[in-house]
């Protein structure tokens, strides 16, 4: 019989004002005991609709029951068969819009907490050091990854399994993407990330870090070097600017920047990389990559930081959970406000910035109302930093480099449902075809293209 | 893990290094550069290639000591290894279509414009280098630049080497002497390549700079090292390092180059102290 309380069992966190001030995990995870509860929540609807709500469709109820019989090891099982990173997942999928949206429990109170669970079962196969298991054998053919993002990481994961030669191709000196440029420490753990790329070298996927394909190599040269197939999973990593005045000042971060000085070189160790320690932050943007730039900041020792949105609090793109931690953090919301101006004082260093009021009006293209300027309502919000957290687009660079590469006017790759480029046996997924999305998106796509490439090459 | 084959003080402060990086040597061109670290504890600096070897697989960088991070890479032995080396990144620099071009240097930048005259004089450019220095321990890379320029003039701000003065001063002297040059391109500090371009659009000489501003991936991804250029803003990494001298901000580069100033020299005096080392200014 199910546990018919109409809440979540709550995930143990920190106390908002001790993390607030260090980069620990924000979020404890479940004990045995509350996902043992938190399972028994679960209907094991024949017709599961959470199911159809994943990208890549994990057996949700089935690793739920593993859970409840208290099989840890069955219910890693069942996530690792559609999905390559459940550590990852569990922690930052938007579930609340895709899996637990559907869930029937949902109707009548809150949905089961997927995502704890998955996060549970993951967190419970890796703290057992598994052996690691024994590389697939091999089957022939070579295939070359380009990224060594979710995407990249999945759809090496998945050739590898059938048994390909796989190699990654990473332009940065470590890899990961953007799950260790960008989302930073206190929600996910490195460590749980280097875990997940050692996995895949153990079975056998080789990581080139320092090549920049494009650069380096272009992908007519890895075909000459004897690669049958290309994946192409190079994010959306192109930060966007207002074009504004004052964006050129001292101070003024894109969030990529911040959030690679602050996670990716580690300045939050005082590592070799600068980065300024301001005292008053404006972080400007709704979406989730905005809140973990406002939090950083809150982290680096900032007094005062400002989440600046045209939109207002319904319309904020962030996952819920991470504008609730922000604003348990204390992060100071202005919504409805849009910058106009950054601020400089006589050395072109960021002194505040000059904002106006918005409200909402008519439903634009998005379906979101459009932000309208409030006339007459500009002011000025005193800071000493001001991090651009607008989105990102595609990087052109292998495009450029790539002829008879088709693209879109945004810079997306075109692929089709499987990630079929416009080139025989070049593949592409994730951000660099969707524009900035989801972990999960990204790695539902390069599981796909993996499927689509071994479909058609290992014959 | 790049090994470094060759290493060499070109001057109590001017390091010239040749590394193994065969994937790069493939590639490069001169004005492109590379990202690297020294070591694991590292940050990433940009450094733009000096010279290439695509046979033996070798690219040479010269650098300047000037703060925490290429105080690590000079400590390194030649033997020993660079721990990340990547590119080569950035546009090479246009050296097509010229029949006479003026050459300029200043201090390490010589380094990087060196490659450049060699390049424009193996396609048959008339090239005539002006070069400067603060004093004669600081002059690099002369015969090099002799052996490549019809014309080569020193210059050092004591008379020390060559003569006394600035390298706008030889330039200025240059073209009021008749000198034609189809373009000027100058490669220093900012500061000497906002006066070299304040001088050429007096006499309507196209002037191409090199950027060396921060940054931290070299692939357009952080975008810290954007400039204004024209009016809009340009990342120096993919758009650049070259650009139309006279269409430059170079107050605003001048001003974001020195952002982290407090922060250098505080990590510079840190990591001299630990070693024994007595801190210049």
């Amino acid at each position: 019989m199910a546990d018919l309380i109409k809440t979540k069992y709550p995930m143990p966190t920190e106390k908002p004002e001790i993390r607030a001030k260090n980069f620990n995990e924000v979020a404890f995870g479940y004990t045995e005991a509350l996902a043992k509860s938190e399972a028994a929540r679960c209907l094991g609807c024949k017709v599961p609709a959470c199911v159809e709500g994943c990208p890549v469709n994990v057996k949700i109820p089935d690793f739920i029951r593993h859970i409840c019989a208290g099989d840890y090891e069955g219910a890693y099982a069942v996530l690792k068969e559609s999905n390559a990173l459940p550590a990852v997942c569990g922690r930052v999928c938007p579930q609340e819009t895709q899996c637990e949206s559907k869930c029937v429990r949902g109707r009548n109170g809150e949905p089961v907490g997927i995502g704890r669970l998955e996060r549970f079962a993951a967190d419970h196969h890796n703290a057992s050091d598994p052996a690691p298991a024994a590389p697939p054998v091999k089957n022939g053919h070579k295939a070359a990854v380009i990224g060594s993002g979710p995407s990249g990481l999945s759809c090496a994961g998945s050739l590898a399994a059938k048994g390909w030669e796989v190699t990654v191709f990473e332009a940065l000196h470590v890899a990961g993407g953007v799950l260790v440029y960008g989302i930073p420490e206190f929600r996910l753990p490195k460590t749980i990330v280097q875990k997940e790329i050692d996995t895949l070298k153990q079975m056998g996927v080789d990581i080139e870090t320092d090549v920049i394909i494009g650069k380096t190599l272009t992908v007519d040269e890895l075909f000459a070097q004897g690669y049958e197939a290309v994946y192409i999973g190079t994010g959306a990593g192109l930060p966007k600017f207002m074009g504004i005045p004052g964006e050129n000042l001292n101070g003024v971060y894109s969030a990529n920047e911040y959030l690679t000085r602050v996670n990716l070189m580690k300045a939050y160790k005082n590592s070799s990389t600068p980065v300024l320690h301001p005292a008053k932050v404006a972080v400007v943007g709704g979406g989730n990559v905005a809140m973990d730039a406002a939090r950083c900041a809150l982290r680096m020792g900032a007094e005062q930081v400002y989440i600046i949105y045209r939109r207002g609090e319904e319309e904020l793109p962030a996952r819920r959970e991470e504008v609730e931690h922000a604003k348990e953090e204390g992060i100071i919301f202005r919504l409805l406000t849009n910058p106009v101006e950054i601020l400089g004082d006589e050395k072109r260093f960021v002194r505040g910035i000059k904002v106006v009021d918005m409200e909402l009006g008519e439903p634009d293209q998005s379906g979101r109302r459009r932000p309208v300027e409030i006339a007459g309502s500009e002011h000025d919000i005193e800071c000493d930093c001001v991090i651009m957290a607008l989105g990102t687009t595609p990087n052109p660079l292998i495009k450029s480099t790539t002829a008879g590469l088709e693209t879109q006017r945004w810079g997306g790759i075109v692929a089709d449902e499987n990630g079929l480029t416009s080139i025989e046996n070049v593949y592409a997924g994730g951000d660099a075809v969707t524009g900035a999305a989801t972990v999960i998106l990204a790695m539902g796509a390069g599981k796909k293209a993996a499927e689509a490439i071994d479909a058609k090459l290992n014959v | 893990m790049n090994e470094i084959v060759f290493k060499k003080f070109l001057n109590p402060t001017v390091v010239l290094m040749r590394v193994s990086a065969p994937l790069v040597a493939a590639k490069a061109q001169p004005g492109q550069f590379v990202i690297l670290r020294p070591d694991a504890e590292s940050e990433r600096i940009p450094l733009t290639v000096a010279d290439y070897d695509r046979e033996n697989g070798t690219v040479s960088i010269i650098f300047q000591i000037v703060g925490e991070t290429t105080e690590r890479l000079a400590k390194l032995k030649q033997g020993e290894f660079i721990a990340d080396f990547a590119g080569p990144l950035g546009r090479p620099t246009e050296t097509e279509g010229y029949k006479k071009v003026a050459v300029i240097g200043g201090g390490v930048g010589c380094a990087i414009a060196f490659p450049v005259a060699k390049k424009l004089h193996e396609q048959g450019c008339e090239v005539t280098s002006v070069v400067g220095f603060r004093n004669r321990d600081l002059v690099i890379l002369e015969d090099e630049f002799k052996a490549v320029s019809s014309n080569y003039v020193l210059m050092s701000d004591d008379g020390t080497a060559g003569e006394k003065g600035l390298v706008t001063d030889a330039l200025k002297k240059l073209i009021e002497a008749g000198e034609k040059f189809d373009c000027v391109i100058a490669i220093g500090p900012l500061i000497m390549m906002k006066f070299v371009c304040l001088l050429t659009k007096q006499y309507g000489i196209k002037t191409i700079v090199s950027m060396n501003p921060i940054m931290i991936d070299g692939t357009g991804m952080c975008g810290g090292c954007r400039l204004t250029v024209g009016g809009k803003t340009k990342f120096a990494c993919v758009d650049g390092p070259d650009f139309d001298g006279h269409e430059v901000d170079f107050d605003e580069a001048m001003a974001r180059g020195s952002v982290y100033k407090p922060f250098e020299r505080k990590a510079h005096e840190e990591y001299c102290n630990l070693y024994g080392k007595a801190v210049e200014e």
